[in-house]
């Protein structure tokens, strides 16, 4: 039971707060002493992982043409896009780029969208000019929750679209621990399963956009 | 055949110029300490491979060190007024969307041409074609806006330094998946989420299945690390072998069952901590509160899906 401990050290450091960082090393420390690996072995094994796993952090190399572009008013321009167009409010906006983010990872498209390369400079921009045109007077808080929400729909849209595609890691991952069981499935057999979720993500979340547009409206109706 | 050593000295470069920039920066707050937390991330991604496990482990505590403590200070490198911008949108117009494209349209060109051009080592083409891409955006972008020459490396700098310490997290969030591993984290919750099913009661054990991912992933931050854990512990031996599952429809529905709970756990930082980041929200936690009222719906529906379609 003891290398539980880094569990309890990750529950109990996000609870109160501390830097995620710190509580990442300290939940290592805990598990891997608890297992009854020396300090030193835990460090060695934390750095090996750290070293494989580099690749997890190389799409930050995508930052200085996102910087650059913003210096230029990437941002800006977003936001004046929607000014033009009445018809796109902010549900909208969500929606279409929900559609877009699940069938462009249905077809092992993932890497086209993110919070970096469409999140910050364009569809949160664009959700927030369409709930300012709504609704003038939104709070901070209100143009908060856009934000969120934008992002929380390019998460949305990305995970239950990508397991439709046939060559995407979970599914891989999936096909090859079967395999290892003796059970031998097809991608295919697998990826037609992930079509029931996909298309209940698609009308929960679509109608939880929807409803941001007429909660303004209804609010704007009152005042 | 172009592959990951490429991809990390291009990531290293990148991370040794914002340590250099970082450090000649008289404005710049906490500047060593800045500067050594971006010297270290480029020697761990251009040596990494070659200064062994001790140091680079060690390496790790040192960042952590610098980045859990706020020694790793916001940049504020020279750039555009406010008023720059809105004026540079509104000459410019929507031809300034272009550039913004240019890095998926490389992923999507990459991706398809890949097999045919063959030296793009075939497990890595996506992150191959996103380096090629960000690479070919900056100089195509730099060749038509003639912004200072630093001005690339600069604004990365300026994004980089917002998101300060999380920059790292989900590095290291990935890498506390395998120290875990080792010290069978594992085995044991799956051992205790296993003994928690009565027998023969099948919605039950497709709820702790289905709850039993959703949870783990949480805790792990990851779906892959939760889904060999859960179906060796519960998948396999109760729902397939036991009560007759279909075994493609308990995984592949159990492995969305676990995203549902990386929509609601800071440990999947790169999804729900960074853009909370980037967006500047107040509420680190604000992209999770978005998520719930859609993650919990679906987490029942994949339970469901489960128990309806899998016994037939």
């Amino acid at each position: 039971m003891w290398p539980l401990l880094g569990l309890g050290v990750l529950i109990a450091g996000f609870a109160l707060r501390v830097n995620p960082l710190v509580v990442v090393v300290a939940a290592a420390l805990a598990s891997g002493i608890g297992a009854g690996l020396a300090p030193l072995a835990v460090i060695a094994a934390l750095g090996k992982a750290f070293n494989s796993n580099r690749y997890v952090s190389v799409p930050w190399i995508i930052l200085p043409i996102i910087g650059l572009l913003e210096r230029a008013g990437l941002r800006e321009r977003a936001r004046m896009l929607v000014g033009d167009l009445a018809a796109a409010t902010t549900g909208r906006l969500l929606l279409v780029y929900m559609v877009f983010r699940q069938l462009t990872s249905a077809v092992g498209l993932t890497a086209i969208a993110g919070h970096a390369q469409t999140v910050r400079p364009l569809l949160a921009p664009m959700a927030e000019a369409a709930a300012e045109r709504a609704d003038p007077q939104i709070s901070r808080a209100g143009r908060q929750r856009v934000r969120a929400m934008a992002a929380a729909t390019d998460n949305i849209g990305m995970f239950f679209g990508e397991d439709i595609f046939l060559a995407v890691a979970s599914i891989l991952l999936i096909k090859g621990f079967l395999e290892s069981q003796g059970i031998i499935v097809s991608p295919l057999q697998l990826s037609v399963w992930a079509i029931p979720t996909a298309v209940c993500a698609l009308v929960i979340h679509g109608a939880r956009v929807l409803r941001l547009d007429r909660a303004k409206r209804s609010k704007s109706g009152s005042a | 055949m172009i592959g990951l050593s490429f991809i990390y000295t291009v990531a290293g470069l990148v991370f040794a110029a914002w340590s250099v920039l970082t450090l000649f920066d008289q404005s710049q707050p906490r500047r060593w300490t800045s500067g050594a937390f971006w010297g270290l991330l480029a020697l761990s991604f251009l040596a990494g491979d070659r200064i062994g496990d001790l140091a680079n482990g060690v390496l790790v505590v040192a960042l952590v060190a610098i980045g859990g403590t706020g020694w790793l200070g916001r940049a504020n490198p020279p750039t555009t007024s406010d008023a720059e911008r809105a004026a540079s949108a509104a000459r410019r117009g929507n031809t300034l969307l272009l550039p913004a494209l240019i890095v998926p349209t490389v992923a999507l060109v990459g991706t398809l041409a890949a097999p045919v051009l063959g030296f793009i080592e075939p497990k890595q083409v996506t992150l191959v074609c996103l380096a090629a891409g960000a690479v070919i955006a900056v100089v195509m972008t730099a060749v038509w806006l003639r912004p200072p020459a630093l001005a690339p490396l600069q604004e990365g700098r300026r994004l980089a330094s917002q998101i300060g310490w999380a920059i790292i997290l989900p590095q290291l969030l990935a890498s506390l998946g395998a120290v875990f591993a080792l010290a069978g984290v594992g085995q044991i919750v799956g051992g205790i989420a296993g003994n928690a099913i009565p027998d023969g009661a099948r919605f039950i054990a497709v709820l702790v299945f289905t709850l039993g991912m959703a949870g783990f992933t949480m805790v792990m931050g990851n779906a892959f690390a939760a889904f060999p854990v859960m179906m060796a512990a519960v998948g396999l031996p109760v729902l397939v072998h036991g009560l007759g599952g279909n075994p493609a429809i308990v995984a592949a529905i159990g492995m969305l069952a676990g995203f549902c709970g990386t929509l609601l756990t800071p440990m999947a930082a790169n999804f729900n901590i960074v853009p909370a980041v980037l967006l500047e929200l107040d509420d680190r936690n604000g992209v999770i509160k978005a998520q719930v009222a859609t993650a919990l719906p679906l987490l029942a529906i994949n339970t469901l899906l489960i128990w309806g379609l899998a016994f037939r």
